[in-house]
């Protein structure tokens, strides 16, 4: 071994830096070569929407909507934000994984541009969000839901992306605070039940009592989903939209400067 | 190794607190380019936190270090260009396939695709990781990943190299392989420092030593003169009779010139040697005083009775229950 040991050493000049977009994509390779070797990421990102899916159409579509298909038809739209608002805490465990394992020195050790973990894993993300949005769209077809604009579904659907990388801000900040894997995952679902399940998603607010439709209105996943239907439906609300829009501002700009903070932090402190 | 080769390590009072505890007090360095430099100390001396300073991962609370001229604190990516780290825990990703983490690496480091392609299966085939290449790194042993670790840390040849108990764990024939591979980089031209909990691992690689004990350098030297710093030697005798052992004191004291101990065992009498020479002088008087020797033997002192007359304690000893990395955790 000593001969091609001291060969693989022998002294040779040292590469320019890597500039932020190169080591952003590098990062993001590393994320898409784990869903490769951890096919089991894909499984809970689609195992559940499907189920979620299938139980609520056929168990309640018939006594909430008279069918199947009339109920897929209302409640399509809000499963695929429901099942993209879920899987965006899964941003938060990978980052954690990373600092609990060793890996995370190796990274803060070299003199890359430092979003760029963050950026690349992100990257990584958005395919992730778009697989399952991808599933659960197509089961929703296969079940009665028909959209009626085509270009509304893919603006919907960048509307959806761009709301998961504004929540995918909070779970960091767990993922940088919290001790293990488990307790970010914990944590976030303590936060994603309520905010997912107080909203319009499985049945109008008009049936809610007064109290919770006050709820309902000022949850942001709520403006999301008012406007993904409005677009898949194409009745579009310029006013939704825009409702929408300042949601996803609003939680980036409240969680994105602490989410930074802290990232800096960890990399120095 | 001459004396004028510039500093690869300079460092004065540096400090570092977590919470409550003090990890490093007011730490001096000074390590010259080319050589290996240890530093030695139980569990949570701060030897971890003090490396973790100078390599740019923690912000030193006081006092101020320069890595190969550049500051760590203002010129830190100055440093992280030029040094790499091998942490006390693998820094390698256990999803990834070990040439998968090598092509990451390189890539990071701002090598085009292929040519992190080509440099991680000339580091696999010389660290003999051809056929585990493939396999994902949470089937390695220790072993394996700390050598996938050290074969990261080199993938861009480093001037500097900080090596974080590189073999606490292993398994004696990973340990001698750990212990070539540093060899080589050294015989290269990379300035080492590494940590050890091991007196041997100090005594076998390092150049200069730095025994540090609850945040405190206690003691720096060549590992010759931290030896010495507690005598030339020792003298063991064990005596035929225990009744002569007064008379066989007596002797030993006058002869030798130096303090003569009375062991536990009944007939053992040691003495620390400052001059060899009078060793086979002092043995001739014993037996022409007619006092029996059943047994003698003049022994080096090891790092660890140097590190007991440095400390008080013995070096296994832990000083606090939590690790240097614990303890950055728990901040």
């Amino acid at each position: 071994m000593t001969d091609t040991l001291q060969a693989a050493l022998s002294p040779r000049t040292r590469p320019a830096t890597p500039g932020p977009l190169s080591a952003s994509r590098t990062f993001g390779w590393r994320a898409m070569l784990k869903i490769k070797h951890v096919p089991q990421q894909l499984l809970d990102v689609t195992a559940v929407p499907i189920m979620f899916t299938l139980l609520f159409t056929f168990l309640f579509g018939g006594a909430l909507a008279g069918s199947t298909s009339a109920y897929a038809q209302f409640a399509i739209p809000g499963i695929l934000v429901q099942t993209v608002v879920f899987i965006t805490m899964y941003t938060g465990v990978a980052i954690n994984t990373d600092i609990s394992k060793g890996v995370f020195d190796r990274f803060r050790s070299l003199a890359v541009w430092r979003p760029s973990l963050i950026l690349g894993g992100l990257s990584a993300d958005l395919a992730r969000y778009t697989f399952a949005g991808a599933i659960v769209f197509v089961l929703g077809v296969a079940l009665g839901f028909r959209p009626e604009s085509a270009p509304g579904v893919v603006a919907a659907m960048a509307l959806l992306l761009l709301f998961a990388l504004c929540l995918t801000t909070i779970w960091i900040i767990f993922g940088l605070v919290m001790q293990t894997p488990e307790g970010v995952m914990n944590a976030a679902m303590m936060i994603l039940f309520p905010l997912v399940f107080t909203t319009n998603i499985w049945v109008s607010e008009s049936t809610m009592p007064g109290w919770l439709q006050a709820v309902v209105k000022v949850n942001p996943v709520t403006r999301v989903v008012i406007a993904v239907r409005e677009l898949m439906d194409g009745t579009v609300n310029a006013g939704n939209i825009g409702w929408a829009l300042l949601s996803c501002v609003a939680v980036a700009a409240i969680f994105a400067p602490i989410t930074m903070l802290l990232y800096n932090r960890k990399l120095r402190s | 190794m001459p004396l004028d080769t510039p500093l690869a390590i300079e460092a004065s009072g540096l400090e570092k607190s977590f919470a409550a505890t003090r990890a490093v007090c007011g730490v001096d360095l000074s390590v010259r380019t080319g050589t290996v430099y240890g530093f030695l100390g139980p569990n949570g001396a701060g030897k971890t936190t003090t490396i973790r300073m100078l390599a740019t991962l923690l912000i030193p609370d006081g006092g101020t270090a320069s890595v190969l001229g550049y500051d760590v604190v203002r010129e830190a990516d100055e440093v992280r260009r030029r040094v790499s780290l091998t942490g006390q825990y693998a820094s390698v990703d256990e999803q990834l396939t070990g040439r998968e983490n090598l092509v990451l690496i390189g890539r990071l480091l701002g090598l085009r695709r292929g040519e992190a392609k080509a440099r991680a299966d000339e580091l696999l085939d010389a660290f003999d990781f051809t056929a585990a290449a493939g396999r994902q790194v949470e089937t390695y042993s220790g072993g394996m990943r700390r050598r996938l670790d050290i074969a990261g840390s080199i993938v861009v040849t480093p001037d500097l190299m900080f090596l974080d108990e590189p073999t606490t764990g292993l398994d004696p024939r990973s340990r001698s392989q750990v212990w070539d591979i540093i060899r080589a980089l050294v015989a290269q031209g990379t300035t080492v420092l590494l940590t050890t909990q091991y007196l041997d691992e100090a005594d076998q690689l390092a150049d200069r030593i730095a025994v540090i004990d609850r945040g405190t350098v206690i003691a720096e030297g060549t590992s010759a003169e931290l030896k010495s710093s507690v005598g030339q030697g020792v003298l063991h005798v064990r005596l035929v009779d225990a009744q002569q052992r007064e008379l066989g004191q007596q002797v030993l004291a006058r002869t030798l010139g130096a303090d003569v101990h009375l062991e536990s065992e009944p007939t053992a009498l040691t003495a620390s040697v400052t001059d060899p020479e009078r060793v086979s002088r002092a043995l001739t008087e014993l037996s022409r005083s007619d006092v029996g020797i059943a047994e003698f033997a003049l022994g080096q002192p090891s790092l660890d009775e140097v590190f007991f007359a440095l400390t008080g304690h013995a070096a296994e000893e832990a000083t606090d229950d939590e690790t240097d990395f614990d303890q950055e955790d728990a901040a």
